[in-house]
């Protein structure tokens, strides 16, 4: 290996530490107009009178727009929500209104003079009163709304999905089970919080045109969405991509671009600007939804899992068009890095007054494992068991059988077990501090076809340029891509440049989530890189004649008589004979890439032999201390071992998985949104919603078992979301150990005297 | 009421006509078109907006422009100089401290100014002086170990 498993500096690196790296915020736009929006005060309410007289008539405004003119209901999987509010408005904080004025202040001034009459209606706050048969309803029409077919909404509830798993006989189960426990977990909505809040800018042309520069992770999700809501083909819609200043979900699906889109429409030939302020940005998007899962585990004397039931009720607030792809994914996934052979699930999307619950780094997955790793500890203690040696005895290992009724291979899961159990010194005393451990595992939960692909465009000099619509969010996907390009092609990797997503011109990218793109760009690549090999060795032909060829060091060479070469840069732009014709042309290679075999779960059963992908696994392990005169906790070591199947870049890698440790650390210690009774976040911001900074940070391991994923780009699968699953609960398993008591609900909290 | 304030900024002498109500990070965003300095939350409380201010690492969100009147001012555009990079900018990129990038101009800056006032700090005194810088994608261990060489390197 030349270039993967390397510590190849990040392509961007050089760019971000000179502060020449340019941010949509930071592209500069001739006669920009800026946006403000003015959003709800009500969490519930019809929406009797939208006054917009006096914005519309305050100097320097150019456009007032609000929903009556766009009123098609739009969203990535159930399309239950309109750009601006329309007749009603469902949570504190949904935009009403959008103004276009000369500047930021303006337009702000304007929008607050924007009156807006609201008939209160009684709103519902927890997934559990929401089910009640009297509970106000959020959606009347749901029946009336279009949802992809693997989606089951409740019209005339508020479930907007429920997701149904069973799989051989639960009841059958807990009566051969010597031990049934049954408990139930709390997980409360936490924020993304990327550095850099949501951005965008919209530009309308006078041919019907429209440009939209966001600061997004998925462009071509985003054009589709705008293309339905606004009702223009997508050919007429552009979007285009910079560097991310943090996504982590946040900037999945389409979110500012719906606000921004119809604003430049409204101004045609002027580009308008719409940058979130902190505190917009915790109710301006998505956040995570809340959960509350109640389990009911039963066990065999000799430790095995024998079934599970099990019940999700999603607190996944006023728009769940993306949300209610969560709720199925954490079903089909509730027996977790588990071999139970006997589940009853049933996982409940359910509309609440509060901000819409989506994507957040994990999918689901942290919510998920925090109940389910919770229950399996108390399980271990019951049973007189230890914890890792109930997790290794229970765990999936090959061969072994999921939730869908799957059958995995290559599950590098108990090596990532016994990592962290070793390097932590698990069953050896540690004076002062206690030590858990969680297990995991997770998979990319996208629509069967979700796509990649990539173009491998030449330079005269054999340098090439890599093109694929995967978003550059910080993960280091362009590096990685980079990388792969760079040894399939056997160039440096400074031959290789890459660039950022632009629908118009880089190919489609289904979306830059899931954990996916490392594994489904990276094929792409793989095989945009077959592609040009091939047409590079047919202009070497014409030169060298028929042989079977090779690519080596910049080198083409008849395989086996390495005295038969011609540089790459000969041949990129076709072959040039001695005669002084020309043939063959400029390498051009294409690849696309869709997982094949993907097969819909059971709508009644929820089961599937090949549900998705590809499936991670890892461990982690936390020791943790507790004062027992203040109660302050403090997390001493994060330990973590994942099966990446290949590493690509050891650098990025580790610096990816830390960040989650610590963004998981948030989780457990701090985060969580605070909603006062009118359903308003009251802590929307930094003073009020506590991130770690670098004095909460503490020692942290990571270790990476490669276990080849058959079907990834070198083996390698994806990892981005993981590191985040396991760190709350592994924490909450130490601090169980610390104070004796099991903390259900998240954040964790001190228990002394301040 | 507009002012003229006259300042030196990475090393170059520049004037400029503001409102009392500008603040110096939009002044070197907008008007001096310095946008390697980022804005989090315009409220001090996130760091991204971080630059040296006559030596000290300051929240550009918090100052007003009429306040950096006659004061020396650095910011990331000004850490290299004569096309050699800050020994911090070279430990950040190669030690994998940069991730989406959008803490990293005030990260460099909050160190800097560290390293200035104690080329060779601790562990403790480099977790200190970002304490103030939030990041969220790297967990703050390679942006730590990146300070720690550039200092320990005595290069700084």
């Amino acid at each position: 290996m030349r270039v993967i498993g390397r510590p190849v500096v990040r392509l961007d690196a050089l760019d971000k530490v000179t502060g020449a790296a340019k941010y949509v915020g930071d592209m500069k736009f001739p006669g920009v107009l800026h946006a403000a929006i003015l959003r709800s005060n009500c969490s519930h309410g019809r929406i009797k009178r939208i006054d917009i007289k006096d914005a519309l008539a305050f100097p320097g405004v150019h456009a007032v727009v609000t929903g009556e003119k766009y009123p098609k209901p739009t969203g990535l999987y159930l399309k239950d929500r309109t750009l601006f509010a329309v007749d009603k408005v469902r949570y504190y904080g949904e935009p009403v209104a959008g103004v276009v004025a000369e500047t930021p202040e303006l337009a702000r001034e304007a929008a607050r003079l924007i009156r807006v009459e609201y008939e209160k209606l009684p709103p519902v706050y927890d997934p559990l009163s929401a089910l009640a048969d009297d509970a106000p309803l959020l959606h009347e029409n749901l029946g009336d709304y279009e949802w992809a077919p693997v989606f089951f909404p409740k019209p005339g509830t508020n479930i907007s999905n429920h997701f149904k798993l069973r799989k051989g006989d639960v009841e059958q189960g807990f009566a051969e089970s010597d031990l049934i426990h049954e408990e139930t977990y709390y997980v409360p909505h936490i924020y993304h919080s990327p550095l850099e809040t949501h951005v965008a800018v919209g530009y309308a042309d006078g041919g019907g045109r429209l440009t939209v520069w966001s600061s997004c992770q998925s462009p071509f999700a985003v054009r589709k969405f705008l293309s339905t809501a606004l009702d223009m083909p997508l050919s007429k819609i552009r979007v285009i991509t910079g560097y991310v200043g943090g996504g982590f979900g946040g900037k999945a699906g389409a979110t500012i671009e719906g606000l921004v889109a119809p604003l430049a429409l409204a101004v045609p030939g002027r580009h308008v600007k719409l940058v979130y302020t902190r505190e917009e940005d915790f109710v301006g998007a998505y956040v995570r939804q809340g959960l509350v899962a109640r389990l009911k585990t039963g066990v065999g004397k000799d430790g095995r899992l024998r079934a599970q039931k099990c019940e999700l009720f999603w607190d996944a607030g006023a728009y769940t068009e993306y949300g209610a792809n969560i709720v199925r994914a954490a079903g089909y996934t509730s027996a977790g890095p588990y071999d139970i052979p006997n589940l009853w699930t049933d996982s409940y999307c359910v509309y609440t007054n509060h901000p819409s619950g989506g994507p957040m780094r994990g999918f689901g997955m942290p919510e998920l494992h925090w109940a389910l790793e919770l229950q399996m500890d108390t399980l271990a203690d019951k049973l007189g068991m230890d914890p890792v040696e109930f997790r290794l005895l229970n765990c999936l290992k090959d061969g072994g059988v999921t939730a869908t009724g799957e059958v995995v291979h290559g599950v590098g899961l108990t090596e990532c077990i016994k990592t962290v159990a070793e390097r932590i010194g698990w069953g050896k005393k540690k004076e002062g501090v206690e030590k858990g451990i969680a297990i995991m595992c997770k998979a990319p939960a996208m629509p069967t076809n979700a796509s990649s692909s990539a173009c491998l465009k030449f330079n005269e000099d054999g340098s090439v340029t890599l093109m694929t619509s995967a978003a550059e969010i910080g993960q280091g996907a362009m590096t990685a891509l980079a990388q792969i390009a760079a040894e399939e092609l056997s160039l440096p990797i400074e031959a290789v440049s890459v660039s950022c997503p632009d629908t118009a011109i880089t190919p489609y990218e289904w979306q830059t989530v899931a954990s996916r793109i490392t594994f489904s760009a990276g094929n792409a690549v793989v095989l945009a890189a077959q592609d040009a090999k091939r047409q590079i060795f047919q202009n070497a032909s014409y030169i060298l004649g028929d042989h079977e060829m090779e690519l080596v060091d910049g080198q083409v060479r008849v395989k086996g008589r390495p005295e038969l070469s011609v540089p790459l840069e000969s041949v990129v732009m076709g072959a040039f004979l001695p005669d002084g014709s020309a043939k063959g042309g400029p390498v051009f290679g294409r690849g696309t890439f869709t997982p094949e075999g993907l097969i819909n779960l059971d709508p009644e059963t929820g089961q599937s032999p090949r549900p998705v992908a590809f499936w991670t696994f890892g461990a982690q392990g936390a020791e943790v201390s507790a004062d027992p005169e203040t109660g302050k906790i403090t997390v001493h070591r994060l330990v973590a071992a994942f099966d990446v199947g290949r590493v690509i870049n050891p650098v990025t890698l580790e610096g990816q998985v830390e960040g989650g440790l610590v963004q998981g650390l948030g989780s457990a210690l701090f985060e969580e949104m605070v909603f006062g009774e009118d359903g308003q976040v009251l802590n929307n911001n930094y003073v009020d919603y506590k991130i770690p900074t670098s004095m909460d940070v503490p020692a942290i391991e990571t270790y990476f078992v490669e276990v080849a994923q058959q079907d990834g780009p070198w083996g390698a699968r994806g990892v981005g979301e993981l590191p985040m699953v396991p760190t709350a609960p592994a924490i909450a398993c130490a601090l169980k150990r610390v104070t004796g008591t099991l903390q259900r609900k998240l954040p964790l909290v001190r228990h002394g005297r301040d | 009421m507009e002012h003229v304030i006259h300042l030196t900024v990475n090393g170059t002498q520049v004037s400029g006509r503001v409102r009392s109500d500008r603040r110096l990070v939009d002044f070197l965003r907008e008007d001096l078109e310095l946008t390697g300095t980022k804005e989090g939350c315009g409220e001090g409380e996130c760091g991204a907006c971080t630059i040296i201010m006559n030596g000290m690492a300051v929240n550009s969100c918090l100052v007003l422009a009429v306040e950096a009147d006659g004061s020396e001012i650095l910011t990331v555009e000004g850490l290299a100089r004569g096309g050699e990079l800050d020994p911090l900018q070279e430990e950040f990129a190669e030690r994998g401290a940069v991730q989406c990038g959008y803490c990293t101009p005030g990260m460099l800056m909050s160190a800097k100014a560290l390293l200035s006032k104690h080329p060779s700090p601790t562990e403790e005194q480099v977790r200190e002086a970002i304490a103030g810088n939030l990041c969220r994608c790297t967990g703050y261990k390679k942006i730590v170990e990146a300070i720690l060489a550039a200092g320990g390197s005595g290069r700084a």
